[in-house]
């Protein structure tokens, strides 16, 4: 039962023995790049988060 | 196994079982519940914060305060000295928080609107009002405004549910609420 | 590349492993556990503090014990813990050399004195300010030095687990994607570079701030800065004991993910989402939109929660279709009465994730919503939530996970296998009911961090309901009974650590040697059976969360208008 793979295009294949018939798919690229992820997981919380946050504190006017 | 690499070279392309696909369409229709229900309770709920804040100088805030117990005083709380204010209905009020203490009583009308401004004088301080449970921040320097309307009468306990020091259990104060 | 002299093979697990990155592993979580023990005693005294008849503590060694409880349960414990958890999942899941292992020492040392220096400002009692030391409320300089210290540390050991990656690729000690675990780490790393770095940026100029270098800081932008390590600091948590669920059920049962895709997006939702919910502490603060309130405190769109929910149904899920793969077929829920209920690892890992995601989970979707945190924010419920995550969650997994790898790590056998069975339900069951009575408590509006909610020393005072005083009563009793749990755990693991039997090599097939099992190895959904009881129970929460949710949104339609 768990070798029947249907619908997985290249099936019963070892990592690398398959070669290079078939493309990563690119979401998959970017899951397996520890960096470019380490880039958005603190881009996005700096800009959205700290960056707004502080932004909105600054905007705070004074008392008239 | 979840130790190991994937046995599959590419395993973005693999079908997902009709299980996982039902419970994830489920707990995203879930998801967007939830998101919609916080713009949905600003159109339709009663109890929202607004954004109204300004900065502020501690000694602005304590005149004001002091300016509103001045004119509007109506007793003092037994033998503690703090006045209780009873400032008119929809008017501006305010409370400010200090090492330890809430200042002064306020009496309020019940079903009546106020804007009630909180300010600190030195540390953060927390506002619980209770038994209502309603819990906001106080910020020395900063100034929040919110409006309320009591909707019963009694007496009504400020706690401070923000640590502020060794005094920090003993910072009670009080809102009274009655009716016309 | 690996047929290094510096690599030992693991009798128990096949793995290879690298002997620095062994010693390293070790030290780290050994150094944990101390750090779990100081923080639970401390912890211990605080519950019997707020336990109204029992008032142990004088009010200024309640706020100082409760600032040194903060430090070492909710930073210390698992950041050293997770450093070990790092380290493992990189050079021994990965059969690499640990990258820079001097830099990896520097890192633990960096931690350590860090750690000891805050914990001397906090004891010697003149930085009673709590863990989130709110300015303007002055600690000493040392108490901010010390936690700078410590970030540094953590930041260079999650370097060093970065590094350990690339040269595991470079080397290609592992061909094709990370494994699931692995990943599940590099997620954890992600978050606490981070958090950890902007823990540093704040308490840098609040440093130089208590020694008259910065006059002001803000308090607004403190908050904002500080939570974001704060609670990221407990997103690095969720990531990590998710990884640990994933790893114990591959090595309980051999499991597969149900699907490699599916678990991996989960992850990545955490990455990009997961720590926006920094803003569930400004909720109720001055000044910020209700924009701003609003994609932050639901992660854009809840999108970190329907992770979490992913991964409650997968990481169940592969247990079920591993044991039905074995032939516990009959029925919903064969395949879990089956299971090992008397391996501590197994019922460790259980509970957590049962307890997990129903009190910590749906306790803070609940308090984080923008308009329900205004009947939540600093009452008993926020800590009622927190040690439904941080100790029934992450420290239980921990827990079940140490059961696994000390043995192995250290090739002894548990000194103490009965207290060890019944270990996880003590301490999850009482620090579980902990949690429940805090959330009670903070329902009624009892304060947070309060020394005395009898005001007996206070000009005016507030009557608790009963209800609310017997709620703190059992609260003292269940931490109590965690209490002994969290002790059996310890002595367990130092004992076994100094004591324990050396394991025989023949009679090391105790721990189920993680093969990659021909039957369930490879990946698929296609060759997945279907998990019905699973889905079954899925259902069950998401009911009770549903409800408890709706629940309180009445709560606040009865309380005060407010705009």
């Amino acid at each position: 039962m768990g070798d029947t793979e249907t619908g997985v295009p290249a099936p019963g294949t070892t990592p690398g023995s398959s070669g290079d018939e078939e493309p990563i798919p690119f979401m998959q690229q970017v899951l397996d790049n520890p960096f470019l992820l380490l880039f958005l997981g603190v881009a996005i919380p700096t800009v959205f988060y700290i960056i707004w946050g502080v932004m909105e504190v600054i905007a705070i006017p004074m008392t008239n | 196994m979840a130790i190991f690499p994937p046995v599959q070279r590419v395993w973005w392309n693999e079908p997902i079982e009709r299980t996982e696909i039902l419970w994830i369409t489920i707990s995203l229709v879930w998801a967007i519940i939830l998101f919609f229900m916080m713009p949905y309770w600003h159109l339709a709920g009663e109890q929202n914060l607004s954004n109204e804040a300004y900065k502020i100088r501690p000694e602005v805030f304590a005149e004001r305060t002091e300016a509103m117990a001045e004119k509007y005083t109506v007793r003092e709380e037994g033998d503690t000295g703090i006045p209780v204010v009873r400032p008119p209905a929809g008017s501006d009020i305010y409370m400010l928080g200090r090492l330890w203490e809430w200042w002064p009583i306020l009496e309020l009308e019940k079903d009546q609107t106020y804007r009630l401004h909180l300010s600190s004088m030195d540390y953060q301080h927390g506002f619980s009002l209770l038994p209502e449970n309603i819990n906001l921040q106080v910020h020395p320097d900063y100034e929040m405004v919110v409006t309320i309307k009591p909707n019963r009468a009694g007496e009504y306990s400020v706690v401070c549910n923000e640590y502020c020091g060794i005094g920090h259990h003993t910072m009670v104060g009080k809102i009274y609420v009655v009716d016309k | 590349m690996a047929n290094d002299a510096n690599f030992r093979t693991c009798p128990d697990t096949g793995f290879k492993i690298h002997l620095p990155a062994d010693r390293l592993i070790k030290w780290n979580a050994v150094t944990g556990v101390v750090f779990l023990l100081i923080g639970g005693i401390f912890g211990i005294a605080v519950a019997l503090t707020r336990w109204p008849t029992v008032h142990l503590l004088p009010a200024d060694m309640f706020y100082l014990v409760l600032t040194a409880h903060g430090f070492n349960a909710l930073l210390v414990w698992i950041i050293f813990f997770e450093m070990a958890i790092l380290y493992f999942a990189s050079s021994v899941l990965l059969g690499c050399r640990l990258a820079t292992p001097k830099w990896a020492w520097a890192a633990y040392a960096l931690m350590l004195i860090g750690a000891v220096v805050t914990n001397i400002a906090v004891l010697r009692g003149d930085s009673s300010v709590m863990f989130t030391s709110y300015v303007p409320m002055k600690a000493a300089p040392d108490f901010y030095l010390g936690i700078i210290v410590f970030a540094v540390g953590a930041l260079i050991g999650c370097f060093v687990f970065f590094g350990t990656l690339v040269i595991a690729k470079r080397e290609k000690t592992y061909e094709g994607s990370l494994p699931l675990v692995t990943f599940g780490a590099v997620t954890a790393a992600i978050i606490a570079v981070f958090t950890i770095g902007s823990g540093a940026v704040i308490l840098i100029p609040t440093l130089l701030w208590s020694v008259d270098l910065v006059a002001h800081i803000d308090t607004l932008m403190y908050k904002i800065v500080w939570w974001a390590l704060g609670h990221g600091s407990q997103q690095i948590n969720v990531a990590a004991q998710i990884a640990l669920w994933y790893a114990l059920a591959a090595i309980l049962f051999g499991a597969k993910p149900l699907s490699e895709k599916v678990s991996r997006t989960a992850f990545l939702l955490y990455i990009l989402f997961l720590q926006l919910a920094s803003a569930h502490h400004l909720l109720v603060d001055p000044g910020l939109s209700s924009e701003y309130k609003i994609f932050n405190t639901s992660y854009a769109l809840y999108l970190a929660v329907l992770a979490s929910m992913i991964h409650g149904l997968t990481v169940p899920g592969a247990v079920e279709a591993a044991q039905r793969k074995k032939g516990y077929n009959n029925g919903l829920f064969e395949w879990l009465r089956r299971a090992p209920w008397g391996n501590p690892s197994f019922s460790g890992f259980a509970l957590s994730l049962v307890l997990f995601g129903f009190l910590g989970g749906i306790s803070g979707v609940m308090m984080g919503t923008e308009q329900l945190n205004i009947i939540t924010h600093n009452t008993m419920y926020v800590p009622g939530h927190f040690h439904g995550t941080v100790v029934v969650g992450t420290t239980l997994t921990f827990m079940a996970f140490a059961y696994w790898v000390v043995p192995v790590l250290w090739q002894r056998e548990l000194v103490f296998p009965g207290l060890a069975k019944w270990q996880p339900y003590l301490f999850g069951i009482g620090m579980g009911l902990a949690s429940v009575f805090m959330m009670g408590a903070g329902t009624l509006g009892i304060p947070r961090r309060h020394w005395d909610i009898n005001f007996a020393d206070a000009v005016m005072s507030y009557d608790f309901p009963g209800a609310a005083y017997l709620m703190m009563g059992l609260n003292g009793l269940a931490a109590l009974i965690g209490g002994v749990g969290g002790a059996i755990f310890i002595l367990n693991m130092v004992g076994t650590i100094l004591w324990g039997k050396k394991k025989v090599k023949a009679a090391a097939a105790e721990e189920k040697a993680p093969e990659q099992p021909a039957a369930v190895s490879s990946y698929g959904n296609a060759g997945t059976l279907a998990v019905p009881g699973t889905f079954t129970l899925a259902m069950v929460f998401l009911v009770a969360f549903v409800l408890y949710y709706f629940v309180n949104w009445k709560y606040l339609a009865g309380v005060w208008p407010l705009s």
